[in-house]
């Protein structure tokens, strides 16, 4: 009796779920029909392309436990692909979106391969190391990626013979690769290989006693972490029909992990939550321009300070201070389901 | 019987302390085998050469026949080596369940791929890992704490989450580094119970342990350190009765006066 009315509940649950689901899926796809402002979808567009960039330095570092500070040159990555491959090949976007994914998650490869026995602050300051050769790369090789002057006139993708040149237009791309992300990423991470990243970050002696093959995992982790960030730096290529190195700084990666920190590290939510906020403040704070920076300074010492865990991280985590809640269990399998991501919510051991 | 798991001439040093010294055991199929010592005897530093953790400085391992020495941790394991720590490993914020589960993961195949498309595979293996999963944890008796965080069991229950993490890998060999530290006399007897009854299922056990009590009545084959040298292997009433052993343990001056017969 009792199981049929969890069964019940089980269902219910469920259904709202999927129901909430549908009705922010037709919000979000009604928004520029209902809203159809220019410099608003601009914003909109950049959020869900931080998103894919926060979410993808979260399966890194949120749910590998490594710590990558140099995320932005896997974006420069992305984007340099994109750009070349349309400009100088006449390349489709269609197929130099992937492509740009893959040469990302291929140099991804070649900087995890190396850095397997680093942890923490060391391999923080390989990937430091990477995203600034990565940037000097793209300024320095003139003949490939015009050098200082950069890429420019990266042409507008065509869907179907329609050329997609507007933010508008541009929303349903960031917004479709948004959802496609987050979407395989919870697969990912309910499955045996989104366990076997966990198990990494929780305790990799542990881990490896149990058969993970901790390298092999954290080698797919930076690259499918770098692939998604290669997606985002690709389509972001042609919206903005310029690039240069320099939107490629250790800045872009900082303030990538700065949404990753402030979200949640270790969450689906959290880098939706940080890419959110900080893109918001980032408006709110164009009228003083530079000084931004230090209340972006401000509020992550203040969220290590209060909330150490981000936003929706969980309390019960490692970054949480590593103190358990005593007495918080979980009863139900749905709720046991949605609050698997947040209960495991902890920071890279390095991070500590 | 066959030999299981075999070691040669094993040393491990750390610069100058020789942590292990010329060490040689087996470990034949169905043994519960005991690893006694005074602390710092090397017993642990033992077992993490068996388990790949440290490479011994010279020695061989052999486990099924076949030589280990120097493999990777996660390789041995998938061989059939499962083992757990002393100072308890779990994956703290996850719960038991969860932590069971990755114990599964040799014995799955899910990739990216077949995650993201969720195909026959994935389903096949979460269906295996879930029910496999509350097996374990029925057998060990940890079914009512399915879902609590690791962290917030008593010791006695994280001991056994570590040893249902590690049937998760259906071993060949179980090495325990001190099940019953921390655990009171009623405890102790469960598990080796418990122990004895995993025996009795065809998995073979080495133990580390501290509690004689314990190791006496559960091992049949015991393996005693003493400075990173085995001073005695035998079975427990030779072991009991061996001089070196007692002067290990109890000094000279004690043994010349039997009084380890009430220890």
């Amino acid at each position: 009796m009792k199981k049929t009315i969890a069964h019940y509940v089980s269902d219910l649950s469920k259904g709202i779920k999927a129901l909430g689901i549908g009705l922010l899926a037709a919000v979000l796809i009604a928004l520029p029909i209902i809203y159809p402002k220019s410099y608003v979808m601009g914003v909109i567009c950049r959020m869900y392309m931080y998103m894919i960039l926060a979410g993808s330095l979260n399966v890194i570092n949120g749910y590998s436990g490594q710590f990558n500070i140099g995320h932005a040159g896997f974006f420069c990555i992305g984007a340099y692909s994109e750009a070349i491959l349309a400009t100088k090949l006449g390349l489709s976007f269609w197929i130099a979106l992937p492509i740009g994914g893959i040469m990302a998650a291929l140099i991804g490869l070649l900087v995890a391969m190396p850095t397997l026995r680093l942890r923490g602050t060391y391999l923080a300051i390989v990937t430091l190391g990477f995203s600034e050769i990565i940037r000097l790369v793209a300024l320095n090789w003139e003949g490939l990626t015009g050098g200082p002057i950069g890429i420019k006139g990266i042409p507008s993708p065509l869907f179907f013979g329609f050329k997609v040149s507007r933010s508008i237009h541009y929303y349903y791309i960031f917004l479709s690769l948004a959802a496609l992300f987050f979407f395989i990423t919870y697969r990912v991470i309910h499955s045996r290989v989104g366990r076997a990243w966990l198990s990494i970050r929780e305790d990799e002696l542990a881990a490896r006693s149990l058969g993970v093959e901790t390298r092999f995992y954290k080698a797919t982790s930076f690259m499918y972490g770098a692939f998604w960030a290669g997606i985002a730096g690709a389509a972001f290529a042609p919206y903005f029909r310029f690039i240069s190195s320099d939107m490629f700084s250790l800045d872009e990666g900082f303030n990538i992990l700065s949404m990753v920190i402030i979200g949640g590290q270790g969450t689906l939510l959290g880098p939706v939550v940080g890419s959110i906020i900080v893109n918001f403040l980032t408006e709110f704070l164009r009228p003083i321009s530079q000084y931004r920076l230090v209340v972006y300074a401000l509020l992550i010492i203040g969220m290590m300070w209060l909330r150490p865990q981000g936003l929706v991280g969980a309390s019960n985590s490692i970054l949480a201070g590593g103190v358990v809640k005593i007495g918080r269990h979980r009863h139900t399998p749905t709720g046991a389901a949605a609050a698997s991501g947040a209960a495991s919510g902890a920071a890279p051991k390095g991070g500590r | 019987m066959a030999t299981l798991l075999e070691a040669c001439d094993v040393c491990q040093y750390f610069g100058g302390l020789k942590a292990v010294e010329k060490v040689s055991m087996k470990i034949e199929e169905g043994d519960i085998f005991g690893v006694i010592g005074p602390n710092g005897a090397g017993k642990t530093t033992f077992f993490n050469i068996c388990s790949g953790i440290f490479k011994p400085t010279a020695g061989e391992i052999y486990f099924r026949g076949e030589n280990i020495t120097g493999f990777l941790t996660e390789k041995i394991a998938r061989k059939g080596m499962a083992r757990t720590f002393q100072n308890i490993q779990l994956f703290k914020f996850m719960t038991v369940l969860e932590n069971v589960k990755i114990g599964f993961h040799i014995r799955t195949k899910t990739n990216i791929l077949t995650a993201i498309l969720r195909g026959k595979r994935f389903r096949d293996d979460e269906k295996f890992t879930e029910e496999k999963g509350l097996e374990i944890l029925e057998r060990v008796g940890l079914t009512p704490y399915k879902d609590t965080l690791a962290s917030n069991l008593p010791y006695g229950l994280q001991r056994k989450v570590e040893i249902a993490r590690a049937l998760a890998l259906d071993p060949k060999i179980l090495l325990l580094d001190e099940p019953v530290a921390g655990m009171n006399p009623a405890e102790t007897q469960e598990l080796s119970d418990f122990i004895r009854k995993l025996n009795n299922d065809g998995y073979t056990i080495a133990v580390i342990e501290h509690d004689m009590k314990f190791v006496m009545n559960t091992c049949n084959h015991i393996l005693v350190l003493n400075f990173g040298q085995k001073i005695c292997e035998g079975t427990p009433e030779f072991v009991k009765n061996d001089r070196g052993v007692n002067e290990a343990y109890f000094g000279k001056g004690l043994v010349v006066g039997e009084g380890y017969n009430h220890a």
